[in-house]
């Protein structure tokens, strides 16, 4: 096998699974280490340079880091229940208990560049572009429709979930760098934007519309019938502040576990999901349907709607098909008519949730922005940038809704994108992250971070009494961890950007390493085909998303494999070696942001 | 030295036997040997020698003297019974245990200098009254404890760390345990667990006296140049004649080789030990030749490794004696005291 190449930055930066799998590459164990340490401030800002809504995502975010967590796979036939670290959890106690950090962000640029930048949209995916080029001296002009800045996170997550309070202070912090937001203006024409002569234009108008659901009864019964989206934006905004005592939620996604959560705290008493497909292949996260059924919301699944039925004008239910899943030969499922007579389900008002769609009605077809045959805009997965090269895409309005995580990392790039078309550098060169890696070691076991290993299973986030919690759309429901949950659940992070690095030329290959490794990780063998050294390893590595760190050089002519999947950073196999032949040493991987290298990193507090 | 205990966290795949133990239920207390030590791979190799063979390890019994490597059964088998005797006495104790209680799997652990110099007598006499056990050496040519002095297995014309010359004739306890008559010898190094474990599973399954002289590199006093057991010089010499599968009686056949490479040792159990022959024409069940084997392959600054001699069917000190087979913690106060008519019949018996 190729020995592996540890000087790539991306060898590493893989082991850090959640710092690989979060779309802005946010330096996970870096926060959490700090948080333990109860220096909230510093992983507070560690967040913010990557990910830009520390407090808003540490309750909010889709996490995809999780699920991507080392912690899980390790608590595997360790833990009766085993669940990757509350990363995202952990990211809210930074917020919750950091300082004031307003001195320690960025001051708006003294001297500006003279270049002018429009962000159509004011989520966060233009928040972020603003938030990355003002500091560098640009002139951003932000564009929303709405009166207030935040975009879908104002508008559509509810407040039990996000108090708007964290988001003012959030999209705050980005507004005050300088950027120009002019609040409650619709663009209606992209043509008449450029012709404004911007350098730039940053089109993150998120994913507007939401889908309707075309079936007998749906005009006659209109008045109880909603859009959720457009539904939870009304709620928000404090237009509607009832809903009936019976709803059905239509849909399976987050949205759908909005509305229905909504709806608990509005009136409805008898709230009930109903989904075409099965539970577990809801769209949903688990946590936010396990929080919808916490509330007392039946789930009820494989229900196609049929009809809306009503009398004398007045929505009086649904009619539903139930249908069951079949797989073919491929595994393909499909969803069949059960046999079972159809389901007639009353209510009072129902909330669509099932899908959202885009729609870009201000955007001229003759001005050289192509669009696809699905109405999307042709853009660059890289740069972000739409065949008309003045203007870039981000967040929900360039490949269909995701989620605040990807408007932000979009938002990263497409900065770095416009900064280097602004200064007439080739937009398709991208610079590579920063890696940098230092040794851990304090003395002979001694290490300056914490490695020893905690057997804690995962903390639960405490939560307001489900009775006081429905009495209000305006209590949060989490309480979040406080500062002694908050340490205890740091400390289930392995540190797997403590990384073990093999210097072959110094090993003597005495075995210590591999019998001390409590998880096999390590094996001295024969070189051979990657397909056939992985089964014979300690402990075969059939996990094929991770990798192997392979070395030769070693006297024997053996090689060195030693495989990432469940290894604990606990530094044993380093404490163990005669010879320092394996030593643990920090990667920190830094994504380079717009104008990286021309302002100065944020200051931390003295180490 | 570690300070740090090893995480309970094992590997989500890692196998249980036939016990529903995983190899890490083997396990001891965390080592405070030097990092990088022989002596530590050895107590890996016994737990998965162990682990292999389904041993209950409350039916093990670990007995040592003194030194590094008498210190290592508190790092393996923490869940067996344990004696750590005297400099040099292990042997005497084992031999006593055994003798109460031949039930129980003994093993002893014991270094060069607690078995060729100040025990020398005590492993000439455990050897030739054939206990039943498995005597594991952990011969790093030094007294490790007390900073690295030359052993009695130290060759001839080796180096210490500070470069004074050895002038004293080796012991090679294997040679010595097959003149004594022990009926399982064999010869390996830490560093080659392939090797090891078998060899180790063997012994503990041959009813009678095995011994195991094992290289095991002092990375602080004996890993230099110009030492003859350091990793590098035993790499370098290292002369393996065979190569040992212990074929249990739950375990499948797998491997075809072709007739003449092959030599096989059934024992009592039923088990196999099955010898591919890496060196041509090396019985490993003729003593005489073997012991020849010994000192020509010495002669020839080779270290000869492998399992270097066995006889089939051995005999041990209970069957000697002819002692009674239940452990005499296990006999009732009337086998014990069989009464004043069971003396007056031996009385007579001898009138
Ligand atoms: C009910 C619901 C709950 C959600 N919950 C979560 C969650 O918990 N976690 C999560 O990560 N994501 C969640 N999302 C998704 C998330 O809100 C979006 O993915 C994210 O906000 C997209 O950001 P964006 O910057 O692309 O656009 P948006 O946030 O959609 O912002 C677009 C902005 O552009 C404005 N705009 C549009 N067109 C124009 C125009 N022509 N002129 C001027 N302004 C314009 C809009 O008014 C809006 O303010 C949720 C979405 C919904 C619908
Ligand atoms: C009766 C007695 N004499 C001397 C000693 C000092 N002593 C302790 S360990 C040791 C030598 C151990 O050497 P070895 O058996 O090779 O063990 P190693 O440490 O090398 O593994 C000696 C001489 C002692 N403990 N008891
Ligand atoms: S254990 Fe910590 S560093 Fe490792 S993947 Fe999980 S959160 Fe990230
Ligand atoms: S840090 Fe070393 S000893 Fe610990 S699990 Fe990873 S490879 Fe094994
Ligand atoms: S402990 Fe160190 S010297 Fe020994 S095999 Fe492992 S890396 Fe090599
Ligand atoms: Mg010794």
């Amino acid at each position: 096998m190729q020995p592996t190449n540890v000087s790539s930055p991306d060898y590493f930066h893989k082991v850090v699974d959640c710092q690989w799998a979060c779309p802005a590459h946010t330096p996970v164990p870096e926060y959490i280490r700090l948080i333990a340490a109860g220096r909230y401030s510093d992983a507070y800002l560690i967040n913010w340079e990557s990910n830009v809504f520390p407090g808003i995502l540490g309750r909010t975010c889709d996490r995809p880091c999780e699920p991507a967590c080392r912690r899980g796979r390790v608590e595997e036939a360790n833990n009766a229940s085993p669940e990757p670290v509350a990363i995202c959890r952990l990211k809210r106690v930074a917020a919750d208990l950091k300082d004031d950090i307003r001195d320690r962000l960025p001051k708006p640029a003294r001297q500006k560049n003279g270049k002018r930048i429009a962000c159509v949209g004011a989520g966060p995916a233009s928040l972020t572009v603003a938030r990355d080029l003002l500091p560098l001296g640009y002139h951003v002009v932000i564009y929303d429709g709405d009166a207030r800045a935040g975009g879908m996170i104002r508008t559509q997550i509810p407040r039990f979930r996000l108090p708007e309070s964290v988001i003012d202070e959030e999209v705050g912090y980005v507004l005050n760098l300088g950027a120009e937001f002019r609040a409650g203006t619709r663009v209606d024409s992209l043509k008449s934007l450029l012709a404004e002569n911007y350098d730039a234009v940053f089109v993150g108008s998120g994913a507007p519309r939401g889908r309707d659901l075309d079936i007998p009864g749906r005009r006659e019964a209109a008045a109880n019938i909603h859009i959720g989206i457009d539904w939870l934006s009304s709620v928000s905004f404090g237009h509607i502040e009832k809903i009936g005592k019976r709803v059905i939620v239509l849909g399976g996604g987050n949205t759908a576990m909005d509305c229905c959560r909504s709806s608990r705290r509005l009136g409805g008493d008898d709230v009930k999901v109903i989904v075409r497909s099965g539970f577990d292949e809801m769209k949903a996260s688990p946590w936010e349907k396990e929080d919808a059924q916490h509330e007392g919301i039946p789930i009820i699944n494989f229900h196609v709607p049929k009809a809306f039925t009503h009398e004398n004008g007045k929505l009086t239910g649904m009619t539903f098909e139930v249908v069951e899943a079949k797989y073919d030969a491929n595994g393909k499922r499909s969803l069949v008519p059960s046999g079972q007579p159809d389901v007639h389900v009353e209510c009072d008002d129902v909330l669509i949730a099932i899908g959202q769609e885009n729609a870009f009605p201000w955007i001229e077809r003759d001005i050289g922005l192509d669009f696809d045959k699905w109405g999307m805009p042709v853009v660059d997965k890289t740069t972000f940038q739409s065949t008309q090269a003045k203007v870039f895409f981000g967040g929900d309005a360039a490949f269909g809704p995701k989620n605040i995580i990807w408007a932000v990392a979009h938002g990263h790039d497409a900065a770095i994108s416009i900064d280097k078309f602004c200064q007439a550098e080739d937009v398709a060169v991208r610079p590579p992250p920063m890696m940098n890696l230092l040794s851990q070691k304090m003395g002979i076991h001694e290490w300056s971070y914490d490695n020893a290993i905690t057997a804690d299973s995962r903390y639960k986030v405490p939560l307001k009494d489900v009775s006081i919690a429905l009495k209000s759309i305006k209590v949060e429901v989490e309480l979040g961890f406080d500062a002694k949950l908050g340490f205890k659940e740091a400390q289930r992070c392995l540190n797997c950007d403590v990384q073990t690095v093999f210097t072959a030329k110094q090993c003597i290959e005495c075995d210590a390493c591999v019998d001390i490794c409590p998880m096999d990780c390590i094996t001295f063998t024969e070189d051979g085909e990657e397909a056939d050294v992985r089964k014979r390893l300690t402990a075969p590595a059939l996990n094929l998303t991770q990798d192997l760190y392979i070395s030769g050089g070693l006297k024997t002519g053996r090689i060195m494999a030693k495989d990432e999947d469940v290894c604990l950073h606990c530094g044993l196999c380093a404490e163990r070696c005669p010879t320092g032949a394996w030593d643990m040493q920090k990667s920190f991987i830094e994504m380079t942001h717009a104008g990286c290298g021309k302002h100065k990193p944020l200051p931390l507090a003295a180490e | 030295m570690t300070y740090l205990a090893k995480p309970k966290l094992h590997h989500p795949k890692l196998p249980t036997n036939a016990l529903g133990y995983t190899r890490r239920d083997y396990e001891g207390a965390i080592s405070t040997l030097c990092a990088g030590c022989g002596h530590d791979s050895i107590s890996a190799a016994i737990i998965q020698a162990c682990f292999e063979l389904d041993l209950p390890p409350h039916r093990i019994a670990k007995l040592s003297g003194i030194g590094c490597s008498s210190k290592t059964p508190t790092y393996f088998l923490g869940n067996s019974h344990g004696f750590n005797s005297v400099h040099g006495r292990m042997p005497s104790v084992l031999t006593g245990a055994n003798l109460a209680n031949r039930d129980l799997i003994y093993l002893g652990v014991s270094g060069d200098g607690d078995s060729a110099s100040i025990g020398l007598g005590q492993f000439a006499h455990v050897m030739r009254r054939g206990v039943n056990m498995t005597y594991i050496v952990e011969n790093n040519g030094v007294y490790g404890l007390t900073k690295g002095q030359f052993s009695a297995t130290s060759d001839k014309g080796s180096k210490s760390k500070r470069g004074v010359v050895n002038a004293d004739e080796a012991i090679d306890l294997a040679a010595l345990a097959m003149q004594l008559g022990a009926t399982y010898v064999a010869r390996s190094f830490s560093g080659d667990k392939a090797q090891l474990v078998p060899l180790i599973k063997g012994a503990l399954l041959h009813p009678g006296a095995a011994l195991l002289d094992v290289i095991s590199p002092c990375v602080a006093f004996n890993n230099h140049t110009g030492s003859t057991k350091s990793y590098d010089y035993v790499r370098e010499h290292n002369e393996a004649v065979n190569y040992l599968d212990v074929i249990t009686l739950h375990k499948e056949i797998t491997t075809e080789y072709s007739p003449g490479e092959l030599q096989e040792v059934r024992q009592h159990d039923g088990s196999i030990l099955r010898l591919r022959k890496l060196h041509e024409g090396y019985d490993a069940s003729d003593r005489i030749a073997a012991m020849n084997f010994l000192q020509e392959s010495k002669a020839e600054g080779e270290i000869a490794t492998g399992l270097l001699f066995v006889e089939e069917d051995p005999a041990d000190l209970h069957a000697a004696s002819n002692t009674v087979a239940t452990p005499l913690n296990a006999l009732e106060t009337a086998d014990l005291v069989p009464g004043a008519g069971a003396l007056a019949k031996i009385n007579a018996g001898l009138r």
